[in-house]
């Protein structure tokens, strides 16, 4: 199929339709709006169904209801949105459903603004909801990305039986990029026995994150935490640039991890031996593929549109073998490449230091 | 020998955990009688609340969601929307109806949602210790409003049924009692209607049913029957508040 | 070949869609391209605005804060992109709706009368037209031929007859700047 100029948020929802999602339930805010405006026209002409709800409760409430009858179905919302979701996410980790939930982050907290924002990156890894629960995440960082993410997201829920968030921002949400689809609108999606569509010819199914019992319940954890040790195993995904011989490391997601690309870029210019390591997979968190890029590295650099949340990731995966800096800017503001490439060069000269 | 009266298919042989004299146990039977009367009991998905019949898929016999505490309406309608073929129904208390899910039944009811809503209303929220409920009735007094509700201070009562019949995407809507036996047979034909609503894709259909729970409300459960009688259903009317024509006939 | 613009104006001078056409052509001609509207505070302040990036290399940000070049098509837009379009790069002016006479060391400015040649053709709707066949002319970033390819595929059938306007426009931008 030929490429198309696409907007990231359209892509994801036509990604979603061609990875077989038929179910749409969501409530309207900025800057996610594009996403369900294309669905809503999209997914009837393929005898799927956009819903409206009356709250992100509600409709995080339906994809719960929906995933539990065995449906292919996604939300998506803006930070604000996600924290009211966050009960019914807790709820959908907790009875292992399969589902996608979108979250263009917009900055906060409260209200906050509705610019581009990488501050959810704590409730996005960490569960969010109440409870000990993982969402799997994924950061796209092109739009091209969105589209193959997407397709991935759904294989993924249905693979653990476990909620995943595409995690993005109103940067890749807006931005157009040339992209190329699956040709194919994939139309068998895996045998979901466990689901409720009317006991027929079998016993009841239950869906549900009830354990009274303790023993019960902490053995419904063990297996949740099994999953996610399986995930680390399996799942993670990371890009390198240019890391192989690089000393100082700049790590990055999403819109960010663009920006920090040509800021190593101009620091190659000047002969600094920069690189990019780019989570792919916010949870799990790439620690293994980071213990590699960093093999030659003096100092790692942190890049994020937050106060700094994904250096905790990073600190850890490199159990302070390496000093680690931050630059960050908030609130809807935008790191430029030059001010990455001020903090890389600034690291360069610093060399084997301390930070 | 013949049978003449023996545990419906789609109830489990599980003991019921209700406290004596509660009605939850009744409310089940009815519901179980009429999916099995309609032959219902492979094609049916329930969605139990939070509150006392939190546990009642250990006693449905079928396909069971459990839901976030007011939110059955929004996970009935994810069901249904996935499988329009099937009958969904809901069951909730009044807390979780009229209070933290005040929002999800309107919209449902407002989208004439195709699902069944079994309300049961005893005036009071029974699991979590006998507080105030959004229909505790004025004067009543529970663990929250010790001196009896006061108007000025808790405000009033809502009448679900009433409300939800001026909706233009509601079908059916009734209140009922299951107090004494003639309502009890009352009652289920009322719950009879609400799915075949459904089954002739009519709207949204509702039963209210007043229930007692003599546990919290401090009486033995011959005079919580009284006290539903005097009390409840002086304010909350019994009768058909809404019905599409030709359903169920 | 790496071109980074921005292009600026108020609501309704068609920067949007003539940043999106820019992208598309490039997009015909193999080239990696990224189109992204305005963020940031830079959202606010009387413009609409976009950067495009156009390269034979992939993409490294798609986030432009120092443009090679910028288009201008009002004042506000001036006062706030001229300062930060790169040293060595190009600044174009809508000379119809800004005053003439700015002026920065460093870099290379025109002045594109853009709405009165339109006006002249008989409609100022194409004067974003203008100013992209005057940026064609000076960077080559893509040729006229895709963006009026890019037009068939963007434009709905029966707005075809508004392509020779526009190719018109194109052209006449190229030739202003051609001579400047």
């Amino acid at each position: 199929m030929a490429k198309v100029l696409m907007k990231g948020n359209e892509a994801l929802g036509e990604a979603a339709v061609r990875a077989g999602c038929r179910f749409f339930f969501g409530y309207p805010i900025t800057p996610q709006s594009e996403l369900p405006h294309y669905l809503a026209q999209r997914l009837p002409e393929v005898g799927g169904l956009f819903l409206q709800a009356e709250s992100e409760v509600a409709a995080i409430n339906m994809v719960y209801g929906a995933a539990g009858a065995g449906a292919r179905v996604m939300t998506s919302s803006s930070s604000v949105g996600i924290s009211l979701k966050m009960e019914g996410i807790s709820y959908i980790a907790g009875a292992e459903l399969p589902c996608v939930i979108v979250n263009v982050v917009r900055g906060g907290p409260g209200l906050g603004g509705i610019q581009p924002a990488q501050s959810d990156y704590f409730q996005a890894v960490k569960g969010g909801g109440h409870g000990d629960y993982h969402l799997l995440v994924l950061a796209p960082a092109s739009v091209q990305e969105m589209v193959d993410l997407m397709a991935k997201a759904f294989d993924l829920a249905d693979k653990y039986r476990n909620p995943v968030m595409v995690l993005a921002d109103g940067i890749l949400g807006q931005m157009m990029e040339p992209v190329e689809f699956p040709a194919e609108i994939l139309q068998e999606l895996p045998a979901k026995p466990w689901a409720t569509d009317g006991a027929r010819g079998r016993g009841p199914n239950l869906i549900n994150s009830l354990y009274l019992e303790p023993e019960k319940l902490e053995e419904h954890n063990h297996r949740l935490f099994e999953k996610y040790r399986q995930m680390q195993e399996q799942e993670t995904m990371a890009e390198n640039y240019h890391t192989d011989d690089a000393e100082v490391v700049v790590a990055a997601y999403g819109s960010t991890a663009r920006i920090a690309k040509a800021a190593v870029d101009m620091a190659r210019k000047e002969g600094i031996k920069a690189g990019l390591f780019r989570p792919v997979t916010l949870y799990p968190f790439p620690t293994e593929e980071i213990n590699q890029a960093c093999a030659k590295a003096k100092q790692v650099l942190a890049v994020e549109m937050s106060m700094g949340q994904m250096i905790e990731d990073v600190k850890l995966s490199l159990n302070c073998r390496l000093p680690v800096s931050f630059y960050g800017r908030v609130g809807g503001m935008v790191p430029s490449t030059r001010a990455v490439y001020n903090e890389i060069s600034a690291l360069a000269q610093k060399g084997g230091e301390q930070a | 020998m013949i049978t003449i009266y023996e545990r419906p298919q789609s109830l489990t042989a599980n003991t019921m955990h209700y406290c004596p004299g509660c009605t939850h146990g009744i409310i089940h039977r009815l519901v179980a009688e009429v999916i099995d009367e309609l032959d219902l009991r492979e094609d049916t998905v329930g969605v139990c609340p939070v509150g006392c019949s939190v546990l009642a898929y250990n006693y449905f016999n079928l396909d069971m969601q459990q839901a976030a505490h007011g939110r059955a309406p929004a996970v009935a309608t994810g069901i249904k929307r996935v499988h329009p073929a099937k009958v969904v129904f809901a069951y909730q208390g009044d807390g979780d109806l009229a209070s933290i899910g005040a929002a999800e039944i309107v919209h449902a009811a407002a989208r004439g949602e195709k699902i069944s809503v079994i309300f049961v209303n005893n005036a009071i929220y029974g699991m979590t210790g006998g507080q105030m409920a959004p229909t505790t009735l004025i004067g009543q007094e529970t663990t929250t409003s010790p001196n009896g509700r006061d108007a000025a201070v808790q405000g009033y009562p809502i009448r679900v049924a009433e409300m939800l019949a001026t909706l233009e995407g509601s079908a059916y809507i009734s209140r009922v009692s299951v107090h004494n036996n003639v309502n009890v047979i009352k009652a289920k034909a009322a719950i009879k209607k609400a799915f075949q609503t459904q089954l002739e894709g009519k709207g949204f259909s509702l039963v209210e049913i007043l229930s007692t729970c003599p546990t919290n409300w401090g009486l033995t459960p011959l005079e919580a029957a009284k006290w539903l009688e005097n009390n409840m259903i002086p304010y909350y009317p019994l009768g058909e508040f809404k019905a599409a024509k030709e359903v169920g006939s | 070949m790496l071109e980074e613009v921005v292009l600026a104006g108020f609501g309704g001078q068609g920067v949007m869609s003539m940043g999106q056409l820019l992208a598309y052509a490039g997009m015909l001609e193999d080239k990696h391209v990224a189109w992204i509207p305005s963020y940031g505070p830079e959202m606010r302040g009387g413009t609409a605005n976009c950067s495009v990036t156009i390269s034979t290399e992939p993409i490294s940000s798609p986030i432009i804060t120092e443009p090679g070049t910028a288009i201008v098509l009002n004042k506000p837009s001036l006062d706030k992109f001229a300062p930060l379009v790169k040293p060595g790069g190009i600044l174009l002016i809508n000379s119809s709706l800004i005053d003439p006479g700015y002026f920065r060391p460093g870099i290379k400015i025109f002045e594109i009368p853009a709405n009165d040649l339109a006006l002249e053709m008989g409609n100022t709707r194409v004067a974003n037209m203008v100013l992209l066949g005057a940026f064609i002319e000076l960077t080559s970033a893509v040729s006229i031929d895709s963006v009026i390819e890019s037009l068939k595929k963007v434009l709905p059938e029966y707005r075809h007859n508004l392509i020779p306007l526009n190719r018109a426009a194109l052209e006449k931008g190229q030739q202003i700047a051609q001579n400047q």
